[in-house]
């Protein structure tokens, strides 16, 4: 049997190392759309200032657009090096958008972006914003490709198991990819992208105009960056994860886990605006409720029931022993190919076998499980409330935060007034962590939300890993904090070294705090 | 729809096509990060040899990506088998990656002689670790690796790391390192000028020698020393559903030679690395340098053609439960998800291959020190 701390510890590799990697994904999505803002005012208006936004932007973009790749190649290596079961189970599906992204993204931002950088003496002024157009677009249909691979971890649609081979097979290439999960997390994703870039160049602008320097610089990016921002936060919000929200049995449970809806109330259920989990004794000892809110928002109707936590287990604590009747079958199969009644039976409940699997975290012989195991499995089905309650609300009140920022600032550069509102501008350089911080939790609530499955329903996380010591994760635990946080230290650095020195550091001559030429 | 027997095969020379276009792509800027302590000496002169490949390692680096991606989609059984089972060894790889786009990046942006050559040296260690890794890699799949499965295809690997790095193996590291910095050396030579384009020639001119010696030594190796090859004893019914449990696979001493006595042509793959890596030492010696590079990376198709040719159908064969060794025929995908990926690259490859094309173009010419002088903010 596969050891609790093996499954702990490869977990808690891929966690560290996707969230590390996603404190750069999303500067690079929205920065990157600045940049051919920024360079198509260049282009039509032939004023060098717009040139040297882009350029200096582009240069802090660049500076964390390394560590986006550097963090990115971790998490390929991941599957296959961590998740062999995984990568295995599910690559026949999995795999197919990630090869695609490398071919029709990743190709497309990595070759532009090594032109975006040194191509400009080189090409005509259009040729060079064409360029940059298409960097921009690869990065995000990269994001696309890789929230399609995601989504289906989610809401695995357009695929059926197969015993002969031992995993999932494709049938049905496009419901993977219009998964309405995938396609909901896309928008919200990117969004939030958009909104990290915007933030990040509303903050240092204002902390230029605080400091009276570089204006005319300062002020044309804050403009840029709140109108952008202010689009992009409403976007997030409005599109949001809402569309996601009733598709699939992994969004509903998801669902009451986020709102702490342990019973199933009459609809239309109330909000839970903030409560207190008691997760011992699986309910609210109090609750700041809002009614009807809950099942307007969950279902658009004030009929529809939204199943609670207890239903959602009972149901699943059925659907363990109906995989227990799938397993065994399968396991016959594996013995005896062309064994026709096992062959019927697994047929009949296939589509509980995930459930079946589950078992395997507290037994290797499925018949052997007890009731108390069951019991144990049921209660793994739904992820821990008390995490997804509150990381959810976080994520979401710094939402409405930045919401209030980004009109405020935009408000401001209609009136052309900014300058004058000292405290809007301390504001935005506060608010910089916001978004980091937001897309973090969001990230907390898709994949923590996901759990105990890697793909929802079909395999368990306790089994998609590879069969390695536990010394071996220990040692490349170790490795990867030691060089990523050598990294963080060195890009942290850097960053703030070029964001001081300001559009200077381009050493055009036009700028406040010119380095000092070797 | 192209039948599934068909799809199998085309994915085998598909990932063949990658790899080798990996090893032509990235090799080449990894090759020139290989070289970069030995021929920039100083700080300028080796920031006109990282500029030379300064607007392509990213796209080039895709390769690996893609490849890796496209092995995940196509064989995922092979993904999880090599990736799990030579753990240390793909860490060592991904540590080593690290190096390069951060090394790229940040080297010149700080003015401290101790930054830029920390950096410099990482950037030697991204260049020279990988090629070396996947080379020892190879020399161990001809070997056999010890892997096997259980009834649910959990793979475990049963070896250790140190059992990688066996003598025969290490060879394989060193044709595959000495293949990689030739091919970097032509690259060089062509984009730069000067002392630095001499050193350049040596060291491309010495790398072939080398590979040259090691290629023919570890063919030597295989004929004569004690390594068997693999072969599947049962009947092979290619349009199966892929089960790499369903057939015998025996060892024995002439396996890997099969496939050239069966189709003489085949000698043509060893004999493109040779004479590949010869003219295009001769040539980069005369300073015919693109034709050099083009010389040398026929020799990689060469030398990666020849391990393939010799190992087909197997892609990963098991020497501790050799029945459970991975072939074209019982590790691949679906036959839906063969077809798609199959159309998506022919869609893309072409598309891929021509911005690429114009982004060397857009960038060619020599990287002079002047062009590094005069680009202080600019330029890597």
């Amino acid at each position: 049997m596969i050891s609790e701390q093996l499954v702990d510890l490869s977990r808690l590799q891929f966690a560290a190392t996707a969230m590390y990697h996603f404190l750069f994904v999303p500067l690079t999505l929205g920065m990157v759309w600045l940049l051919v803002i920024m360079e198509s005012v260049y282009v039509m208006t032939g004023l060098v200032i717009w040139k040297d936004m882009t350029r200096f932007w582009g240069k802090l973009f660049g500076i964390n657009f390394a560590l986006g790749v550097t963090t990115g190649i971790t998490l390929e290596f991941q599957f296959g090096t961590n998740w062999a079961y995984y990568s295995h189970y599910v690559g026949d599906i999995f795999g197919a958008p990630l090869a695609i992204e490398g071919l029709m993204a990743f190709f497309l931002e990595s070759t532009f972006i090594g032109l975006f950088f040194f191509g400009w003496d080189r090409l005509k002024q259009t040729q060079h914003l064409m360029v940059t157009v298409l960097m921009a677009v690869g990065t995000n249909l990269s994001a696309l490709w890789i929230l399609i691979a995601n989504g289906w971890m989610q809401n695995p649609v357009g695929a059926e198991f197969s015993y002969q081979t031992m995993r999932m097979e494709m049938t049905d290439f496009w419901a993977v990819v219009f998964n309405p999960d995938a396609q909901a997390k896309f928008v919200h994703t990117v969004s939030a992208g958009y909104v990290t870039g915007a933030m990040f160049v509303l903050s240092v602008s204002s902390w230029y105009l605080l400091r009276g320097r570089d204006i005319e610089f300062a002020k044309r990016s804050f403009r840029v960056a709140s109108a952008f921002g202010l689009a992009s936060v409403l976007s997030v919000i409005v599109l949001g994860d809402e569309s996601g929200y009733t598709v699939g049995e992994a969004q509903q449970t998801k669902l009451a886990a986020i709102e702490a809806m342990w019973e199933t109330e009459p609809a239309p259920a109330s909000f839970n605006v903030i409560a207190g989990i008691n997760e011992a004794e699986q309910k609210n000892d109090w609750a700041v409720e809002i009614p009807w809110v809950m099942g307007l928002i969950g279902t658009r109707s004030v009929t529809k029931q939204i199943p609670g936590i207890h239903e959602i287990k009972a149901k699943n604590r059925e659907r363990i022993v109906n995989g227990i009747t799938a397993v065994i079958a399968l396991e016959t199969l594996r013995k005896h190919r062309d064994d026709v009644v096992a062959k019927r039976v697994l047929e009949a409940t296939k589509g509980d076998l995930g459930f079946g699997l589950l078992l395997k975290k507290y037994t290797t012989d499925v018949r052997q499980a007890t009731p108390a195991m069951i019991d144990q499995a049921m209660h793994d089905t739904v992820p821990r409330v008390t995490p997804m309650f509150w990381s959810f609300r976080i994520m979401v009140g710094l939402g409405f935060a930045m919401l209030l920022l980004f009109g405020l600032s935009f408000w401001a550069t209609l009136k052309g007034e900014f300058q004058t509102r000292p405290w809007l501008l301390r504001a935005a350089v506060l608010m910089l962590p916001a978004p980091w911080i937001a897309c973090e939790l969001g990230w907390v609530v898709a994949e923590y939300g996901r759990q105990p499955w890697t793909i929802y329903g079909v395999l368990p996380t306790h089994m998609s890993v590879s069969t390695l010591s536990v010394n071996s994760l220990y040692g490349s635990l170790a490795g990867f904090i030691g060089f990523y946080t050598v990294l963080l230290v060195v890009e942290v650095y850097l960053m703030q070294k070029f964001a001081r020195q300001g559009p200077g550091s381009l050493g055009t001559g036009r700028y406040q705090f010119e380095p000092a030429h070797a | 729809m192209i039948d599934y027997p068909t799809l199998k095969i085309l994915w085998w020379l598909l990932v063949g096509v990658l790899l080798v276009g990996f090893a032509i792509m990235d090799g080449h800027d990894m090759g020139v990060g290989t070289l970069l302590p030995f021929v920039g000496q100083g700080d300028d002169e080796r920031r006109v040899v990282i500029n030379t490949v300064g607007p392509h390692w990213d796209g080039n680096q895709v390769w690996f990506i893609t490849g890796g991606g496209a092995i995940f989609a196509a064989w995922p059984l092979v993904y999880a088998t090599a990736f799990s089972g030579f753990y240390w060894a793909m860490l060592a790889v991904l540590w080593a990656l690290f190096f390069r786009p951060v090394g790229f990046d940040y080297r010149s942006k700080v003015h401290n002689a101790t930054w830029r050559s920390t950096w410099d040296w990482g950037l030697f260690i991204g260049g020279a670790v990988p090629p070396l890794i996947f080379g020892v890699a190879f020399g161990n799949l001809l070997q056999g690796v010890p892997f096997g499965f259980d009834d649910y295809l959990i793979s475990t690997y049963t070896g250790t790391f140190w059992q990688l790095l066996n003598p025969f193996a290490l060879l394989a590291g060193v044709v595959s390192s000495a293949m990689i910095t030739m091919h970097g050396g032509m690259y060089l030579a062509h984009r730069t000028e000067g002392a630095i384009q001499q050193r350049a020639v040596w060291g491309a001119v010495g790398a072939a020698g080398l590979m040259v010696v090691a290629f023919i030594g570890a063919g030597l190796w295989l004929k004569f020393g004690s390594i068997e090859g693999y072969v599947i004893t049962s009947a092979i019914d290619p349009g199966a559903l892929p089960d790499p449990l369903a057939k015998t696979v025996a060892r024995s001493a002439d396996a890997w030679w099969r496939n050239y006595r069966a189709q003489p042509l085949l000698w043509s793959l060893p004999l493109l690395g040779i004479a590949g890596a010869l003219i295009a030492a001769a040539l980069v010696a005369a300073r015919h340098t693109l034709s050099a590079f083009v010389a040398s990376a026929l020799a990689i198709v060469g030398v990666i053609g020849t391990a393939g040719a010799a190992m087909f159908p197997f892609v990963m064969p098991s020497s501790t439960q050799p029945n459970a060794s991975l072939t074209v025929w019982d590790s691949a995908s679906s036959h839906l998800t063969l077809g798609l990926m199959f159309w998506a690259t022919l869609i893309f490859m072409p598309l891929i291959v021509f911005y690429t094309s114009w982004a060397y173009r857009v960038m060619r010419g020599k990287v002079t020190l002047a062009h590094i002088r005069a680009n202080e903010h600019t330029a890597y």
